[in-house]
């Protein structure tokens, strides 16, 4: 069989390398439901996905997707689902129940402009609080953002990989203009990849509590079917799966929730630097923002300033010590974001005061030029 | 008689489940567990074969009282999750509980579609004609001229019929029981987890609380008087004039068809696409 895994290098598009990568992981079923810019990645998994054995499901709605992704996950399958703003803010209950549930999914949300209908055919980074906020009730969650086609690829392996190691939902934040790129993608071969699959019980039936705490606060998942026949429900729940309403069982469950994703800080909080060794100045940017902000970072230092980049791939849980050390080390930071700054809020609440932190928005539905950012990072006349 | 019955029962009640259950003494949705139960220790099914899952409601609340893989999901939703489910594991039977608002209100879209799919998997909605759990708020089988929470000068909507809708969008197999015709009950559900394809039981049942207190019928023996005397079974409906059926609705089996079921016809796709079986390429 043809897989493009025994291709090395390939022309693609970042919904396709999105595809691609969810298969990669080990991806076997997609639920959803069309919508621009994110249409691609349904249309490819509802070829490929019967060719390697999974399933792909067009529902009548992305409120049906999510459930089905959840009920798949539930069943053993790893599972994805991608839409864009509008499908995202219906997909936020189920997403709710399967942050309070620890279902193991992805969800790819390939960010238009603007709100409600918005703008469809243009990028926007609008939706990142809502990745964090947009389920009700305190949750656990991560966000990761993509910022090219190699990086569809590769960082939709890590979100499925930190999704079942974790058990929690993942949001992959990608944006018209990433999305729909054409790049050349080297894909590695499939013993290259680091695979990680969610743990399932290690001790007989009978021994088994479902949401049983320990060392990592990450409770071993028994697939439905296998023995193990235990309750799941969205209600807050004892260690045994059932509803409870004893303000110690609720607390424990909650405080484990958070614990299990700070105690995984070092693997879940995803950045990388650009020519930040000895920079004075930065950017801090994550999507299809930070590939302008690399240009620009470059023109910079070509004129003798000494910036440097922070990109941010994971932007929840928020990465809240290493945006610090760029605090501290820079006397001027720049958060460009097509939005009205989102990111920008979150870093300076970490700032406090320390340094000076700019932003620099653009929600005409355009992209962020490098020469604009660059604007920012030089002197002031 | 009523010995053996408990017994069996208690067969499939989770032993480690704090009871006393939070449905009221008299409730429907207990007869309608019961008759679940009767139907899948006839239909020998291993418990670890079934999965039993819920949407929201008084309805939603019965899987995590019996010892079967269970799922209680969000309100309206549940058919979603059991299409992921059955999709990722076929050889499981995928049964799903309902409220009437549950499944025809908020989840009346996924409703249509599943019937429309044709998986093979089985919805029992337990029609109470309101919201039970939020206090009687109206429902969209709630009777023209009746008293809800919400309506408290009458209802002025008109309710729809849960198993013609279900048979309009598609159904291989739609009965229609109520928690008084308990053996054409046991029996219905039976047909149902046995059919290949998407099954639909409709349970009259009696919500004597949030809906008979406000309609005269405050208690379930009024209730069961009432759906005694309004069901007619399907084979006199059809010697009986439209005259004598107004205000009646009938009870029995109102379709039984053979259609492809869709993982079936996803197996066929798989083939066309020149792929394998799933568990070989996890
Ligand atoms: C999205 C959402 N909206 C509203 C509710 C509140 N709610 C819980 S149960 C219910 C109605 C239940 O009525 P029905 O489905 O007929 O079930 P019954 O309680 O009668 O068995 C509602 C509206 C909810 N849980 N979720
Ligand atoms: S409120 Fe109605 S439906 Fe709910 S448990 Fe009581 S009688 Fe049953
Ligand atoms: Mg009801």
């Amino acid at each position: 069989m043809n897989t493009p895994l025994s291709e090395k290098r390939r022309l693609v598009q970042g919904n396709e390398a999105i595809a691609e990568g969810a298969l990669a992981a080990g991806c076997r079923f997609f639920a959803g439901y069309p919508i621009t810019p994110a249409s691609e990645i349904s249309e490819v998994l509802s070829s490929r996905l019967p060719q390697v054995g999974g399933s792909f499901i067009q529902m009548e709605d992305e409120i049906a997707s999510m459930g089905a992704i959840i009920g798949a996950s539930i069943a053993g399958m790893k599972a994805m689902t991608a839409t864009s703003g509008p499908g995202f803010s219906l997909m936020q209950e189920n997403l709710g129940f399967a942050c309070i549930t620890e279902t193991p999914c992805v969800v790819v949300n390939v960010m238009r402009g603007g709100g409600s209908t918005g703008l469809p055919t243009c990028p926007g980074q609008g939706d990142v609080m809502q990745a964090k906020w947009g389920t009700h009730g305190d949750h656990p969650i991560i966000v990761l953002a993509v910022s090219s086609v190699a990086d569809c690829f590769e960082i939709t392996i890590q979100a499925f990989n930190l999704s079942e190691k974790y058990r929690v939902p993942v949001v992959i934040l990608s944006d018209e203009v990433v999305s729909h790129t054409r790049e050349t993608v080297v894909f590695p071969s499939p013993w290259d990849m680091e695979i990680v699959d969610r743990t399932g019980p290690s001790v007989p039936p009978e021994w088994y509590v479902p949401y049983e705490d320990n060392s990592i606060g990450v409770p071993d998942m028994a697939t439905l079917g296998e023995g193990y026949r235990y309750h799941i429900t969205g209600l807050i729940h004892d260690e045994r799966g059932f509803p409870t309403q004893r303000p110690e069982e609720i607390e424990a469950f909650t405080g484990r929730l958070f614990r299990k994703l700070a105690q995984g800080l070092h693997e879940i909080q995803k950045i990388k630097t650009f020519m930040m060794n000895d920079a004075e100045v930065a950017v801090i940017a994550y999507g299809s923002v930070s590939r302008a902000a690399r240009s620009a970072v470059l023109e910079a230092r070509d004129r003798g300033v000494r910036a440097g980049m922070l990109q941010l791939i994971t932007l929840f849980p928020f990465p809240e010590h290493l945006v610090d050390n760029v605090l501290k080390q820079c006397s001027k930071v720049v958060v460009p974001e097509m939005n009205m700054g989102q990111i920008y809020r979150e870093v300076q609440r970490v700032n406090q005061g320390k340094t000076r932190v700019e932003k620099y928005s653009r929600i005409d539905g355009q992209f962020i030029t490098p020469d604009e950012i660059l604007g920012k990072l030089l002197p002031e006349e | 008689m009523p010995q053996e019955v408990t017994k069996l029962i208690h067969k499939y009640l989770r032993r480690d489940k704090k009871f006393p259950h939070v449905w009221c003494p008299g409730c429907g949705n207990g007869v309608v567990l019961g008759s679940l139960i009767r139907a899948i220790d006839r239909l020998g099914l291993t418990k670890d074969e079934v999965v039993l899952a819920s949407g929201i409601g008084c309805s939603g609340r019965m899987p995590v009282y019996v010892d079967f893989n269970t799922l209680h999901t969000t309100h309206g939703r549940v058919l979603t999750f059991a299409t992921g489910i059955k999709l990722a594991k076929p050889s499981m039977t995928v049964i799903t509980v309902m409220g009437d608002g549950d499944a025809t209100a908020i989840g009346g879209n996924h409703f249509i579609h599943a019937a429309r799919r044709n998986l093979n998997l089985t919805a029992i909605i337990i029609n109470n004609q309101i919201y039970g759990m939020t206090g009687g708020q109206f429902s969209p089988t709630t009777p023209y001229g009746s008293k809800a929470a919400t309506a408290p000068y009458g209802h002025i909507e008109h309710a729809f019929s849960i198993a013609e809708l279900a048979v309009t969008a598609g159904a291989a197999f739609v009965g229609r029981g109520t928690v008084f015709h308990v053996q054409l009950l046991d029996r219905l559900i039976e047909a149902a987890v046995m059919k290949r394809g998407f099954s639909v039981v409709e349970v009259v049942s009696n919500c004597h609380i949030q809906f008979g207190r406000r309609n005269e019928m405050g208690n379930p023996v009024t209730m069961m008087e009432w759906m005694r005397d309004h069901a007619v079974t399907v084979g006199r409906a059809g010697e009986m004039s439209p005259e004598e059926l107004d205000g009646k609705f009938t009870i029995g089996i109102l379709i039984d068809e053979e259609k492809p079921v869709y993982t079936e016809e996803y197996d066929r796709i798989r083939e066309r696409a020149g792929g394998s079986d799933p568990a070989g390429d996890l």
